[in-house]
């Protein structure tokens, strides 16, 4: 009697092993399966956790410029112009004896600045621009997105150039420039967005009872829009980093004895038969980054909504 | 109908740019010299009007063909750009053409052979391609290929017509750096678009028929993985010339994009209008021309 229990105990529990192993039950939260599953295929491609490991170099090297660089990036030394690549100068010296390392390094600070400012002024107009678009319709969408399509109809990089111009020099009319041309991706990502967020049931129930349509876009509607844009974040960090450099090697950027990777690249090219080195490795920093945003950008998609690839 | 909405959209599409870019003209010239002397400078350029009797005056002209004067080259408008647009156009439109037809191969090719070595090379190669910095890779090969190894001449711009040769040297370089961004996206375009195709149900029910692969892939998937495709080759033409805009500086073209360079940088106000205003024409005519194709590649959108 007692085994005959024993064993009906046993066979209950190996099938519920079974079961587990077959189902892949475990106890985890929604929350904490979803977050396994981003870590999964997130972290899964190497190119992405490599885009991580330089986005995290990148910005350390921000950060820690001034004890990472082997020189100061703005001390001339006319003695040593031009100087091949030594264990003083490891990259060699530019056209006024500044250290070419140092200067790159210091270019990090640029690049990140202008690319993340610049972004958050273009998501976050292209944003309210998109939503208001999108939620209200009719004619208030007609005005915003023929004004976006105006806007898209010039090359970005003229467009940011012109703006740029007509605004003179110096950093923060390029950080402007590049937000203003920047601003047609997201303001009709969102628009779209919003549009099929719309339909939902919860948005109808939100203002059915009661909520202002300013607390439904920004309660209910926004946050659900929320992962294409941030995809788009990533992508477009690289986006304006490639501008500002383009931009800068055009000659319009941050003013003269500032560093930027664009404008070493265009000072180098004057010297590229006896010294390439001077326009390959601000380029060749330039190309890293802009790769690893992208990669990271890639993986966040994949990650976040499958379905989205092909559409970002 | 679908002319008349463009038409429409055209005129919206070029408005708003023009008016801003007058503005400005008077906030720069205010710097340039004596009052007496910019007085004159202005009444001449018809710059002491008010602003929109400027933008009247422009766009007045711009229907009789008349672009404005140059206020820095002396020269009228229409002239200059007369001269640099057939550049312009030229290049890019063998780019274009050789970012499709190297593009869509290789990105069926991917989707095709998924996961296998040759997708993966050429996956890496189109990302890169997207990241590369076209400048710096302008000065790679013109290192390489100009400086090093002395095979083709660094800079500059023959015309096919007094030189074919030499023009075609001197083409090499530009073309191959204009291809690298829209021949990355159209391969990434493709794949993504064909790989989807490919899971559908008819062409399992293609290929069920006993139909070859190559027939299966040609005829049933490529016909409507293409669409996507063409969407983004409207686009990729818009971002093809802002490249132009610093091919020809790195190249020492001259064509429209360094004029706009070269007018911004004087402050030459009616110049900048004049080139920007035919890009963002161009750019139009290119979203009419992709609409228009549609309707070839999908009969079903010539229904709606």
């Amino acid at each position: 009697m007692v085994g005959s229990i024993l064993e009906y105990v046993m066979i209950k529990a190996r099938k519920n092993i079974m079961a587990a192993d077959k189902d892949g039950f475990d106890e985890d939260s929604p929350r904490v399966v979803g977050l396994k599953r981003f870590n999964r295929v997130f972290f899964g491609r190497g190119v992405v956790v490599f885009g991580m490991m330089v986005i995290l170099v990148l910005v350390l090297t921000a950060i820690f410029a001034p004890l990472l660089a082997p020189h100061d990036p703005y001390a001339q030394d006319l003695t040593n112009v031009l100087a091949k690549p030594t264990l003083e100068h490891p990259l060699g010296t530019d056209s006024l004896g500044r250290d070419t390392l140092s200067r790159i390094i210091y270019g990090s600070r640029t690049s990140l600045l202008v690319g993340i400012v610049a972004v958050l002024i273009a998501s976050a107009t292209g944003m309210f621009l998109g939503l208001t678009a999108g939620y209200f319709g009719g004619f208030t969408n007609t005005v915003i997105m023929r004004l976006i399509d105006a806007l898209m109809t010039y090359p970005m990089i003229l467009l940011a150039l012109t703006i740029a111009a007509v605004l003179g020099g110096g950093l923060k009319n390029v950080i402007l420039a590049l937000g203003v041309a920047l601003i047609p991706v997201y303001a009709r990502l969102m628009c779209g967005q919003t549009l099929s967020v719309k339909q939902n049931d919860y948005v109808t129930a939100a203002s059915s009872m009661g909520a202002t349509n300013f607390r439904v876009m920004l309660r209910h509607v926004a946050p659900n829009c929320f992962p294409p844009l941030i995809v788009l974040m990533t992508m477009m960090l690289g986006g304006a980093i490639l501008a500002e450099a383009s931009l800068s090697f055009l000659g319009i950027g941050i003013n003269p004895p500032g560093a930027a990777w664009g404008a070493m690249v265009s000072e180098g090219y004057r010297y590229l038969s006896t010294m390439p080195i001077l326009s390959f490795a601000p380029g060749l920093a330039i190309m890293l980054v802009v790769f690893a945003f992208n990669m990271v950008g890639d993986g966040l998609r994949d990650a976040l909504d499958p379905r989205l690839r092909g559409s970002i | 109908m679908l002319l008349s909405t463009l038409i429409v959209f055209c005129v919206m599409r070029l408005l708003p740019g023009d008016p801003i870019l007058m503005f400005v003209t008077q906030d720069q010239m205010d710097s340039m010299s004596s009052k007496e002397e910019m007085d004159a400078l202005r009444k001449e350029f018809g710059l002491d009007k008010s602003i929109p009797m400027q933008y009247l005056n422009w766009v007045g002209g711009l229907l009789r063909g008349d672009l404005g004067d140059s206020i820095f080259f002396n020269t009228t408008v229409t002239e200059e750009i007369g001269s640099a647009f057939p550049i312009t156009f030229y290049l890019a439109i063998v780019t274009f053409i050789l970012a499709n037809l190297i593009g869509i191969p290789a990105g069926i090719i991917c989707a095709v052979r998924r996961g296998k070595w040759s997708d993966t090379v050429l996956t890496i190669l189109a990302n890169a391609g997207i990241t590369a910095p076209v400048f710096w890779f302008g000065i790679l090969l013109i290192y390489l290929f100009g400086l090093y190894l002395g095979w083709l001449p660094i800079q500059g711009y023959t015309s096919p017509f007094d030189n074919f040769s030499m023009s075609l040297q001197k083409l090499i370089m530009p073309v191959i750096c204009l291809l690298l961004f829209p021949l990355a996206g159209i391969v990434r375009q493709t794949r993504s678009a064909m790989l989807e195709i490919i899971q559908q149900d008819y062409i399992r029910t293609a290929r069920a028929k006993g139909l070859t692969e190559k027939v299966v892939i040609l005829r049933h998937a490529v016909k409507n993985g293409i669409i996507p495709v063409v969407t983004l080759a409207g686009m990729q033409f818009r971002l093809m010339l802002g490249g132009q805009v610093i091919i020809e500086t790195v190249f020492n073209i001259p064509g429209m994009g360094r004029l706009a360079v070269e007018a911004l940088f004087s402050q030459d106000y009616a110049l900048v209008q004049g080139v920007i205003l035919i890009i963002s024409f161009i750019v139009v005519l290119t979203n009419l021309i992709v609409d228009i194709s549609y309707g070839w590649f999908d009969p079903r959108i010539r229904y709606d």
